[in-house]
């Protein structure tokens, strides 16, 4: 009796399991419904920003000292859990070594350093806020960082006219998700500090779902199969900022990055 | 022109002058009940801001206003064309660039500004007399234009052009908008450089004046079917003709037909003008989409006019050099 006991404990202990489990990979709270917006919708509009170390590095990383001596700890990477399905992201081996060489040239070569637009999905976990602007034709996603702006066609779709920086972005709802289809990358911009790459032959799937009155889960599946061998997916939560007074500022960067890219063509006096 | 596509030029403009004036026309609303201005917008014009010395009313006749545009038209074209002005590095007409290939947004007005009365900018006022020689002297400062990054211009830079203001004013080329409405927010994407604003509509206070932006602080409410915005916050380094931080920009948005948005705007900076001056313009609905405009992602220009000066002066010395070494 008490073996059969303990056996139906542990049996109903693997379903609770299996349960939690399952609500974690769908990653969409069952049963939330978020409040909807004036024309029926889920109701998205607002602040948001990922609080995690993705920005440095989406797959799993240790602390590390700061690329930049004289920040010593204020400019040091913070070590992180990854945001990557399964860990590790699946490039080929050729990929792999331009991906280190990133890494190791990181300074030179990582385009948030020169003010650059910073691409899909590396926008949204950037450590700066977006504002998701909600109407029936156009989703805007309007980041901080750089000014960055998408333009979430949910009519009148098309496909990219040319390739960009952020990509040709079209969507649709598919119950309580937001679901957006985005290509026509260039293949210039990185998933984070750390050297992750893709070429232009980059296709971001994304899914913001409302989990609670003041987070979202942000799903994003990738595709890019010049330098991945399969496609692969990441997830976060995303946060609103609940301010009264949350608003997105002004981060317009180019002028400081002037003396970087262009300090070593100054006239110098003595010419 | 012919006299016939003159004619029928002239008939467009008096509809599209007549129209806007309609009292008839209902605005239509967003689901959450806001007067709808969303879709995309063009505030490219051949009128100037101010004046012309040469005018002396308030209005072009249809048939006036046709001549003027043809003038300014052809004005650009022969301004645009490579060899004709020595920093023209290539032809705007080719690229479809020039006004006369955008969504015009015409009015009859002889210029922008209504108040003053005669179309003008109002005189500069004392501070603004030293603001502006203070101005000069960081100038000289900096240096020839080609001497840094910093001593060119914001456009030449990537840093901000003339469209997204406020107020939001014609950019030369691209002058075009994208206005999508939130419960809550009016937001205003420009072409030029992806500027964005995002004006909300809640009455919350505008923040501490340490708080300054490139574009201000935005804040809006609606008047019955008109938006108003108030902007102060300016950092005060992109001065539109002469502005400074202290500028407080008053916009007034309407829609007067389905093409059609009223865009009015008064400016006031004691810091630079003795009294307020405002202006009336439209914008004209466009064909979208808006394109990225990745500036100063491919900024080749600033880079390639800096290493080309640096050359230059390389090869002076060196010419210098060999003259001394010849005597």
């Amino acid at each position: 009796m008490r073996n059969r006991f303990l056996t139906r404990m542990t049996v109903a202990g693997i379903v609770t399991c299996v349960a939690a489990a399952v609500t974690l990979v769908t990653a969409q709270t069952p049963g939330y419904r978020a409040p909807r917006a004036p024309d029926g919708k889920p109701n998205l509009n607002g602040i948001w920003q990922a609080i995690n170390t993705a920005s440095y590095d989406i797959e799993a990383h240790s602390a590390a000292p700061s690329p930049v001596l004289e920040l010593g700890a204020a400019g040091a990477v913070p070590a992180g859990l990854g945001v990557v399905d399964g860990g590790t992201l699946p490039y080929t081996p050729e990929a792999l070594k331009k991906r280190n060489e990133n890494r190791a040239n990181r300074l030179k070569l990582d385009p948030e350093v020169k003010c650059y637009l910073p691409g899909v999905p590396r926008a949204t976990y950037m450590p700066y806020p977006f504002q998701i602007i909600q109407s029936q034709k156009h989703v805007m996603l309007v980041h901080e960082y750089a000014g960055a702006v998408r333009t979430i066609y949910m009519a009148d779709q098309t496909e990219a006219p040319a390739d960009s920086w952020m990509g040709w972005s079209n969507g649709k709802w598919e119950g309580e998700s937001l679901v957006v289809d985005t290509k026509g990358f260039n293949d210039l911009s990185w998933f984070d500090r750390s050297g992750n790459f893709h070429s232009d032959a980059l296709h971001v799937v994304e899914r913001f779902t409302p989990r609670s009155a003041d987070t979202l889960n942000y799903e994003v599946t990738v595709e890019d199969s010049k330098v991945f061998t399969r496609p692969w997916k990441m997830s976060m939560p995303l946060y609103r900022r609940v301010e009264a007074n949350a608003q997105i500022l002004e981060f317009r960067c180019v002028e400081f990055v002037e003396d970087l890219l262009y300090g070593h063509l100054r006239k110098q006096p003595s010419q | 022109m012919t006299s016939t596509k003159a004619t029928a030029l002239i008939f467009v403009i008096f509809v599209v002058f007549v129209r806007a004036q309609s009292p008839a026309y209902k605005v239509p609303r967003t689901p959450d009940g806001q007067p709808d201005l969303q879709g995309f917008w063009s505030n490219a014009t051949y009128t100037p801001l101010e004046r012309p010395d040469n005018v002396t009313k308030e209005f072009y006749t249809p048939a006036e206003a046709v001549a003027a545009e043809k003038a300014a038209a052809a004005r650009e074209s022969a301004e645009t064309e490579p060899g004709t002005v020595a920093d023209v590095h290539y032809d705007f007409t080719q690229f479809g660039l020039d006004r006369s290939q955008a969504t015009l947004a015409r009015t009859l007005r002889t210029s922008l500004i209504v108040d003053p009365k005669n179309g003008k900018l109002p005189p500069i006022s004392e501070e603004g007399k030293r603001v502006l020689a203070a101005r000069a002297e960081a100038a000289k400062r900096l240096g020839g234009r080609w001497d840094s990054a910093q001593s060119n211009q914001l456009d030449d830079r990537c840093i901000i052009m003339a469209g997204p203001g406020p107020p939001m004013m014609d950019a030369a080329y691209n002058s075009n908008y994208q206005i999508v409405q939130a419960p809550g927010y009016v937001m205003i994407l420009t072409e030029m450089i992806h500027d964005v604003r995002i004006i909300p509509l809640d009455g919350r206070p505008q923040p501490p004046s340490n708080v300054r932006q490139w574009m201000g602080i935005s804040r809006g409410r609606w008047e019955g079917d008109t938006l108003v915005v108030e902007t102060t916050n300016f950092n005060g380094k992109n001065p539109l003709r002469g502005s400074t931080e202290n500028m407080k920009v008053i916009e007034r948005l309407r829609r007067v037909a389905d093409d059609t948005i009223e865009y009015n705007f008064t400016v006031d900076d004691k810091s630079m003008w003795v009294q307020p001056w405002s202006a009336e313009a439209v914008m004209r609905k466009t064909n979208g989409p808006l394109f990225e405009h990745a500036c100063h992602e491919g900024n080749y220009g600033l880079y390639n006019t800096l290493v080309g000066a640096r050359r230059e002066e390389q090869q002076k010395a060196a010419d210098g050099a060999a003259t001394k070494d010849s005597k």
